[in-house]
């Protein structure tokens, strides 16, 4: 079971409260868990990865477990704690803006 | 009795504001989509229920809403805007080549005939069409693939499409407005487009009487006189008589021929509304004056309509899609601003108060008038 927390824009948008619980087979990666994420709730499609180049949007982040994975690549292991489930993937937003 | 809906997009959520044939009384819903940038909402004049929003984000790209029931509640809907084939350049600030890249959707104009078809303006500027209700776009590519693509240039604001008119006398046609390249106008529904604008001067350009290059603010039409179109540059008002084919100034007497929007009356083909503002580096009235000016002779000769807008201290801008008019017997002009007032006027422009005052700023304004 993997746990990802979203922003607060796309919980609304999802209509999620709390974190996000996913099945994911295999070892997981960024590309599998946004890809379960998004076939579990099809309106976070563009949300996270452009739609065309699937590229992360570039004022969100990736961290887990105190490291910022944003430019890990996609295919990249994530750490065991999170494919155990005993941490969450944050997905989190940049605080600029107003 | 008939109702007024009023439809506003705010750099913060969507408003809907709702009042009798009077407008007099005003209730506010919203915002729908808190925190988001809503561009436009538009409805469907074939079913006044069936609404599109463009809800977008620095940090979370671009959606679309769709309602079915007036505005009461939403589903967002396809958001994949993908440029048909190999996307290639356009010019950048500084001249050099750009790839042209998606960024937002300005404006969604739905059919006059069918709630299920819906066309997109946006930016980097193309024109999209849904025929299943927003789920999926597809690009009318021959507008940007129109020989003059790779000169476009975007405005200060991105090189954003922003206006797009159907023609309600020919279904084939079709006018849009870019900034900067300027109008242009398919004859075949979207397969293939010209640049209509012959009798533009822009000195801002090295050729002030380029085929392209123009920086068209907004295009309005009366839907009796597809032929006739009105058009805030980014200075100069001008007016076409044949559909866009040439154009002619009709600034007049304007305090200021800078502005964004334009729009006509109802049932008054030759009367026409703008918001002069002072320049393009000041976007603001002259004065601190807000002002709409009214023509009733289709451009040149212009009143002032003051009664009700503030005449002292205000510094607010009127963008391009924030200005819009009902249908009502007594046609109601209504507008927007930066500083978050959505203006009424029930008599044509004659006097005007204000529905609310503090919204978020306003970036665009539409009115439907409701059995």
């Amino acid at each position: 079971m993997i746990r990802v927390w979203l922003p607060p824009h796309l919980r609304t948008l999802a209509r999620i409260d709390g974190e996000v619980t996913l099945d994911v087979a295999g070892q997981p990666t960024q590309r599998s868990v946004l890809d379960a994420l998004e076939a579990a709730h099809p309106m976070l499609r563009g949300t996270i990865r452009d739609q065309v180049t699937q590229q992360r949007r570039p004022f969100l982040r990736f961290f887990a477990c105190e490291e910022d994975l944003s430019h890990e690549p996609p295919d990249a292991p994530l750490p065991k704690e999170v494919a155990s489930g005993a941490e969450p993937l944050l997905i989190i937003g940049a605080i600029a803006g107003g | 009795m008939s109702k007024i809906r009023v439809l506003v997009g705010t750099r913060k959520g969507a408003f809907v504001l709702t009042s009798d044939a009077k407008r007099e009384k005003w209730e506010v819903a919203g915002p729908h989509f808190a925190g988001w940038e809503v561009y436009h909402v538009k409805g469907s004049p074939a079913d006044p229920n069936r609404l599109y929003a463009s809800q977008s984000s620095g940090w979370f790209g671009q959606l679309i809403q769709r309602s079915n029931d007036g505005g009461k509640t939403w589903e967002p809907v396809g958001n994949k805007f993908t440029y048909d084939g190999v996307p290639g350049t356009h010019q950048w600030y500084d001249g050099t080549p750009h790839p042209w890249e998606f960024k937002r959707v300005w404006h969604l104009e739905p059919s006059l005939t069918d709630p299920e078809t819906v066309y997109a303006g946006v930016e980097d500027a193309a024109l999209f069409r849904s025929n299943d209700g927003g789920q999926t776009w597809l690009e009318l590519s021959g507008l940007r693939g129109h020989g003059s693509g790779p000169g476009w240039q975007p405005g200060a604001g991105g090189m954003c499409l922003h206006t797009v008119i159907l023609d309600p006398a020919d279904p084939q046609r079709i006018f849009i407005a870019i900034s900067a390249a300027g109008a242009f106008r398919t004859d075949d529904g979207g397969e293939t487009w010209r640049p209509i604008n012959q009798g533009l001067k822009s000195q801002y350009i090295p050729d002030p009487t380029a085929e392209v290059g123009h920086c068209v603010h907004h295009i309005a039409m009366h839907p009796s006189r597809p032929g006739v179109l009105f058009m805030q540059k980014h200075w100069d008002v001008m007016r076409s008589d044949n559909a866009g084919e040439s154009w002619h100034e009709v600034s007049g007497n304007l305090p200021t021929d800078f502005g964004f929007a334009i729009d006509v009356h109802a049932h008054e083909p030759e009367t026409i509304y703008v918001v002069p503002i002072k320049s393009d580096s000041e976007h603001y009235p002259p004065d601190g004056k807000l002002r709409v000016y009214r023509s009733r002779t289709g451009g040149n000769e212009w009143e002032a309509l003051t009664q009700g807008l503030p005449q002292s201290d205000c510094y607010v801008n009127v963008l391009r899609d924030a200005m819009a008019v009902d249908s009502l017997d007594s046609c109601g002009v209504y507008f927007g601003t930066t500083g978050g007032q959505v203006y009424a006027s029930p008599d044509a422009g004659d006097s005007w108060a204000p529905i609310v005052r503090d919204l978020p700023a306003v970036l665009s304004v539409e009115v439907q008038t409701l059995p």
